[in-house]
């Protein structure tokens, strides 16, 4: 292990800490949720230009081979500066599942487009009774004639479902609704008749939307790898949107612990700066610590999520979004009760950190799931 | 000691029940699963029409409206106003301004404004905190100087809650500046928000809601005979209107509705084997909460009854434990329903118009969720904040 950044680490971290310091203000940031769209084109072709969007993929799908590391470094900064714009949803989560499952040549036309700024994806998993069971799917696909297959159902809460042009869809080929095998995902271009996009701002400052698919004809090649296979790939796109938003947490607990502690030297009542209490510096000092446990597994999570053996990467994981849980609710809800009551306002940063943090809370599993989730592992913990 | 609800108590319970299933109106019933909550209109209709049955504001003296019940009755009536859920009395009318008036008021004051505030004809709102007096009250600084038969006050509040409805508002002022404690030169005054001078601005909260304001008072005329009790010894009665303020905040009846909410919910959600209500890390943390709140609900009355025996206007300081302990339960709560929806959670209101008039109604009841948890947040910071109560125990109950 070496916890140096290379030279080159360094000035990726350096060129997206200053894209976020000068181009992400929190004033900016409210212009571009007022937004229709809710995100900013021009950010988008910023973090196009600087090699950002097609960072995790190979050169050959036309990305730039940046490794877990380069990853996390960027996410960490997305989490400093509230970013809204859909990096998660088109090249964590979208571009895994296709990263992981398709075929060479589509890899290259996707993730090339993805890289590029042009191509926008959404991961269409989650369901309205699924919650953060993975394997509960009921939207389903079945086979028509000999090529091509019609889609059915709903899915909910789609992290930037609305602007994205392809979608990444999953459904039920065969099994009951809760079995691991039977699973399949689908490429579907989000024009195809009979989906309809149901698209809203979410709390923390995102977007989400809820899609419905109504006797969508789809091609034989909408298939995305193996019918009745998608399980294990579903489950290691979900694993890295747990590294990604693990990184990016981190960025938020800092920041939310640096502007609480800024606020307890400079807010005074009874005379003398409130830093002063020494039950404020010991909830400060929690946070504190907190932030650091978070760091610490957000370099675990990043360090795991290429791992091949999937019993290993599955407690990796499991881990590392427990503890970024624990450690989120710790830092968001202290972070307000520092600030009293100007902490719950919409003008002041630390809420807006707070609903960020409380949405990766209850992102990809929270911790009670993945505690379960450990807890049912042959050797557990 | 009697340890048991009696018949004539469960009685009562049930006669609560009944009354509140016929007559609670179906808008009210409607909107009590949204967030926010209720309109104006609810809180007013809903007023009025317990003011009717008498049941307007029990807890006060019965020459001004008062029901005499028990302590567990109050306890009873409350609670069961909480779980339907029904809209709650207006706090600022009912437990603060009200018994000050009643404790302190003169009998013109009396007569004018108790049976206003009984049948919710004025909106009260609070207008202690100020920008830079918080948690430290006494430091507050907007000033009422007397001219003629007015003061002239100016200044600012902060955090004045539901303003934006309010007709008047109850505000702590500075009177003598040159007191020899900050305590001792504060008055409690009444003023009309029609009147000339006040300004109010609306503060946007994480849960996309407006609930609080800035006041601002700029050379606004009072009359003196506006001001309750003597000049100079509103700390006195602000003191005793934070005692009632607390135990308000204890709210049992409104976390055990959320928890009723969030085991119903779970019983359509998966947890990662099985269904969520019978999981058993679920099943656990509801277990705690109602221990908890089991706590909770037996103290209160407790408290309640000894406020009616002391008959005594110095504040309990066992109240702080129902606000710390109420808030703290009140967050939990909020936290277990959040959880249990889980991802379903995020959507804004805004969903709503997405769905052009379509929305599931399933849908409905996970939408309040999260503002609901955002804006618990504030429970342990206002009323007191959680860290001030700690520190009214330690010093006033455990003399530390
Ligand atoms: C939703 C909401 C509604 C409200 N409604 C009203 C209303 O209607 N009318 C009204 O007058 N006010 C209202 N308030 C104001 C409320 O009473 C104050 O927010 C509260 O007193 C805390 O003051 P502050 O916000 O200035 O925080 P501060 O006093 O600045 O506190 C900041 C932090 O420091 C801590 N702290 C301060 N002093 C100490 C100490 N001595 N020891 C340890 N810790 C300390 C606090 O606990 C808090 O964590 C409302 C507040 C909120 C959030």
């Amino acid at each position: 292990m070496d916890f140096e950044l290379s030279n080159e680490q360094q000035l990726l971290k350096d060129s997206v800490d200053r894209l976020i310091a000068d181009r992400y203000e929190l004033r900016t940031r409210g212009k571009i949720l007022e937004s229709d769209a809710g995100w900013s084109r021009e950010i988008w072709s910023t973090l196009a230009d600087l090699g950002l969007l097609g960072l995790p993929f190979s050169n050959e799908d036309g990305g730039f081979g940046g490794g877990p590391v380069e990853q996390m470094i960027i996410q960490e900064a997305f989490g400093r500066g509230l970013l809204v714009e859909p990096y998660l949803a088109t090249v964590i989560l979208g571009g895994s599942a296709i990263a992981l499952a398709a075929s060479a040549e589509r890899r290259a036309e996707i993730l090339g487009g993805v890289a590029e700024g042009q191509r926008l994806l959404a991961f269409a998993h989650g369901e309205r009774l699924s919650r953060y069971r993975l394997r509960q799917v009921e939207t389903t696909a079945r086979r028509v004639g000999g090529d091509g297959w019609v889609l059915d159902g709903e899915k909910t809460t789609v992290i930037h479902g609305g602007p994205a042009d392809t979608l990444i869809v999953s459904a039920r080929t065969s099994g009951g609704k809760d079995d691991e095998g039977g699973i399949s995902l689908f490429v579907v271009p989000a024009n195809t008749a009979g989906v309809t996009v149901r698209a809203y701002p979410t709390f923390d400052g995102m977007r989400g939307a809820d899609i419905t698919f109504a006797s969508v004809a789809l091609a034989s090649d909408a298939l995305l790898g193996e019918a009745d296979e998608a399980y294990p790939v579903i489950e290691h796109v979900e694993q890295h949107g747990i590294a990604a938003v693990a990184a990016e947490s981190v960025g938020l607990m800092q920041a939310a612990l640096d502007m609480s502690v800024e606020y307890l030297k400079t807010r005074t009542q009874f005379g003398r700066p409130i830093g002063e209490f020494q039950v404020l510096q010991h909830r400060a000092a929690d946070m504190y610590v907190a932030v650091e446990e978070a760091r610490s597994i957000a370099i675990h999570a990043a360090m795991m999520v290429g791992e091949a053996d999937p019993v290993a990467r599955r407690q990796a994981m499991a881990t590392a979004k427990a503890q970024i849980g624990v450690s989120a609710r710790e830092v968001g809800q202290s972070g307000v009760q520092l600030h009293g009551g100007i902490g719950i306002t919409e003008e002041y940063a630390i809420g807006h950190y707070f609903k960020r943090l409380s949405m990766i809370e209850r992102q990809f599993g929270d911790v009670e799931h993945h505690m379960a989730l450990l807890a049912s592992l042959e050797t557990p913990g | 000691m009697e340890l048991a609800f009696s018949a004539e108590e469960l009685g009562f319970r049930d006669e609560v029940r009944a009354f509140i299933a016929e007559n609670l109106p179906p808008s009210a019933t409607a909107n009590g699963g949204r967030w926010p909550h209720w309109s104006k209109d609810d809180i007013v209709t809903w007023q009025r029409i317990l003011n009717k049955k008498g049941w307007a504001v029990p807890h006060w003296p019965e020459e001004h409206g008062g029901t005499n019940w028990s302590a567990v009755q109050r306890y009873i009536f409350l609670e069961e106003l909480l779980l339907a859920p029904t809209p709650e009395p207006l706090s600022f009318n009912v437990n603060m301004v009200g018994p000050v008036l009643c404790a302190f008021g003169n009998e013109a004051q009396k007569d004018f404004f108790l049976p206003k505030l009984r049948n919710l004809d004025l909106w009260f709102c609070q207008g202690f905190s100020e920008p830079g007096a918080g948690s430290d009250l006494a430091s507050l600084r907007t000033s009422a100087v007397p001219d003629g038969d007015d003061y002239i006050v100016n200044g600012q509040k902060i955090w004045t809650s539901m303003a934006h409805r309010a007709d008047w508002i109850f505000a702590l002022v500075r009177t003598d500046p040159n007191a020899p404690k900050r305590q001792m030169g504060i008055s409690f005054l009444l003023i009309d928000m029609t009147s000339p001078g006040v300004t109010v601005r609306g503060i946007k909260t994480i849960d996309d809601a407006h609930h609080v304001n800035e006041v601002f008072f700029d050379n606004v005329r009072v009359p003196i005979s506006n001001r309750i009790g003597e000049e100079n010894k509103g700390w006195d009665y602000a003191k005793f209107l934070l005692g009632n303020e607390r135990t308000g905040i204890a709210r049992v009846g409104l976390s055990r509705e959320r928890l009723n909410r969030a085991k119903r919910l779970a019983e359509k959600l998966p947890a990662f084997n099985g269904a969520l209500a019978d999981d058993p890390q679920f099943r656990r943390k509801c277990a705690t909460i109602e221990m908890q709140l089991k706590s909770l609900e037996i103290t209160v009355m407790r408290v309640l009854d000894r406020q009616r025996r002391r008959n005594d206007s110095t504040p309990d300081p066992a109240t702080s434990v129902l606000k710390m302990r109420g808030a703290e339960i009140q967050q939990s709560t909020a936290e277990l329903l959040a959880d249990v929806a889980g991802p379903m959670v995020a959507p804004t209101d805004a969903v709503r118009a997405a769905y052009e008039g379509d929305f599931p109604t399933e849908l409905e009841e996970t939408l309040g969720i999260i503002p609901h948890y955002f804006n618990s947040r504030a429970a342990t910071i206002y009323g007191g904040s959680n860290e001030i109560q700690r520190n009214i125990i330690a010093k006033a109950v455990l003399g530390l």
